[in-house]
């Protein structure tokens, strides 16, 4: 149900240090939210667009993971545009779009494209394992990073437990339909999810205890730190640079 | 005299809703004893398990484990240090990413070097003759896979005493083989299986105990 194919390549942005990519992604992530001129968009455009050329992933299936974003950024053109005060450009019964709005609107679209798109490209292009020991480096409070890593590895087996539920409803003739039985069985179906995962839950904590856990998590792969990431980090860092130059002065 | 490994006394438990599930049971598992414990469904084999490891706590009774009385949480840690578990379900024991990470787990837990983590790794793959999924991740692999992965988990800890819940269950006839040869081979093994597959108990088992009613009978 899970996979990561992107995670799988071979290109300099997989072989980068995973922390490098989670302070990256942070710290623009944070620079370009806070923005609003459409300058300092411009340059903050660079940054995804270079990666995107590093990772040397495919556009069709990057374009693809951009969709369901953009899905809740359409929802946001069927408000914000009506609700600025400003200039009109066109009205829509009582409703009057503003310029202001749709600048605002198109800002909008495009930093949030920019944040998802680079998080994407430099997250995406790590196994979740790595991420989860990268988080553990950067000094993340561990009950955090456990509880990020074991949501990722038992999405499956709850989803498992799932369809297994469904599957013994249907062999017994469960028809969903706008009716007060299907909504009582769904009930029951979701309230039975919850308790299992619970129950499960407690049995890997047990399971844990009896191969010795004391609270932490011991790795046994460790990141090299390589020279390439030196570098790596040396040029962000003069990147970030620029952004804030051009951002504060 | 010799003094058993595990000593149970008057052990009883109850759970809400399920009533008496122990009742001032006895047992006790000498070093080298391979002993097997049948019950049908529901008649406590986890939990007598789970009560020898300090995962569950019984309402009476005394435990003792390599001689001495455990009471506390902090009695049990050293326990498991050296006693073995196996799940029933083998999708609560290996949680790692992948079948290496999920086998160094115990040792690394032990605080045993980088290198010697590595070597147990390397040794365990080799006993169970799962080398080939060494790097797969946990939740890809299949049912008996994952029931031998577990299995090497446990022994990386290198324990004095293994205990087996249900190993056999849902297994095909060739995994199901593989464990039975691997219990016998490992003559210097000490443990408690229990099962309901009284086929299997009678391979790899020397001593046979029924759990009925809260109680073994010989």
């Amino acid at each position: 149900m899970i996979d990561s194919p992107f995670s799988q390549g071979k290109s300099i942005l997989h072989s980068l240090d995973p922390r490098v990519k989670i302070l990256v992604v942070s710290l623009y992530s944070f620079l370009t939210a806070v923005e609003k001129r459409p300058v300092v968009l411009l340059y903050a455009s660079f940054l995804p667009v270079i990666l995107f050329f590093l990772s040397r992933l495919r556009i069709r299936e990057v374009v693809k993971r951009m969709l369901p974003v953009n899905g809740f950024v359409l929802l946001l053109w069927l408000f914000l545009p009506f609700s600025f005060p400003g200039e009109k450009i066109f009205t829509l019964g009582p409703l009057v779009a503003t310029r202001e709005g749709i600048l605002y609107c198109l800002i909008l679209t495009w930093k949030s494209n920019l944040i998802f798109l680079t998080t994407l490209l430099l997250l995406s292009t790590s196994p979740i394992f790595h991420l989860v020991h990268a988080l553990h480096h950067l000094r993340l409070p561990s009950r955090l990073v456990q509880l990020f890593y074991f949501t990722y590895r038992y999405i499956p087996v709850v989803h498992r437990e799932y369809t297994r539920l469904s599957q013994a409803a249907k062999i017994r003739g469960f028809q969903p339909g706008n009716n007060l039985h299907t909504y009582r069985s769904t009930g029951y179906l979701v309230g039975m999810l919850i308790l299992r995962a619970y129950e499960r839950s407690q049995r890997i904590y047990q399971a844990m205890l009896a191969r010795g856990f004391q609270g932490t998590f011991w790795t046994l792969h460790h990141f090299q730190w390589r020279k390439a990431d030196s570098l790596a980090g040396v040029i962000f860092f003069l990147y970030f640079l620029g952004l804030c130059y051009l951002k504060w002065l | 005299m010799n003094i058993p490994v595990i000593e149970l006394a008057g052990i009883s438990i109850a759970f809400p809703g399920r009533g008496k599930v122990l009742s001032d049971l006895d047992f006790s598992l000498y070093a080298g004893e391979k002993v097997g414990i049948k019950g049908t469904n529901g008649s406590g084999k986890t939990t007598l398990l789970h009560v020898m490891m300090g995962l569950i706590k019984p309402d009476a009774g005394v435990i003792k484990i390599f001689g001495r009385e455990r009471k506390e949480e902090k009695d049990f840690r050293e326990v498991r240090r050296h006693i073995g578990l196996l799940f029933q379900d083998s999708d609560d024991q290996l949680f790692s990413p992948t079948v290496e990470e999920d086998i160094a787990f115990g040792p690394l837990n032990l605080r045993k070097s980088r290198e010697e983590v590595r070597r147990i790794v390397e040794e365990m793959c080799t006993l169970l003759g799962i080398e080939n999924l060494r790097d797969r991740f946990s939740h890809t692999l299949s049912h008996g896979e994952k029931r031998l992965v577990a299995l090497a988990t446990i022994l990386a800890m290198e324990p004095r005493v293994l205990l087996l819940d249900e190993p056999t269950t849902a297994l095909d006839e060739k995994t199901t083989r593989r464990i039975e040869e691997l219990l016998v081979s490992q003559k210097q093994l000490t443990y408690c299986i229990v099962s309901h597959d009284m086929n299997f108990l009678g391979k790899v088992s020397e001593k046979l105990y029924i759990l009925e009613k809260g109680r073994l009978e010989g």
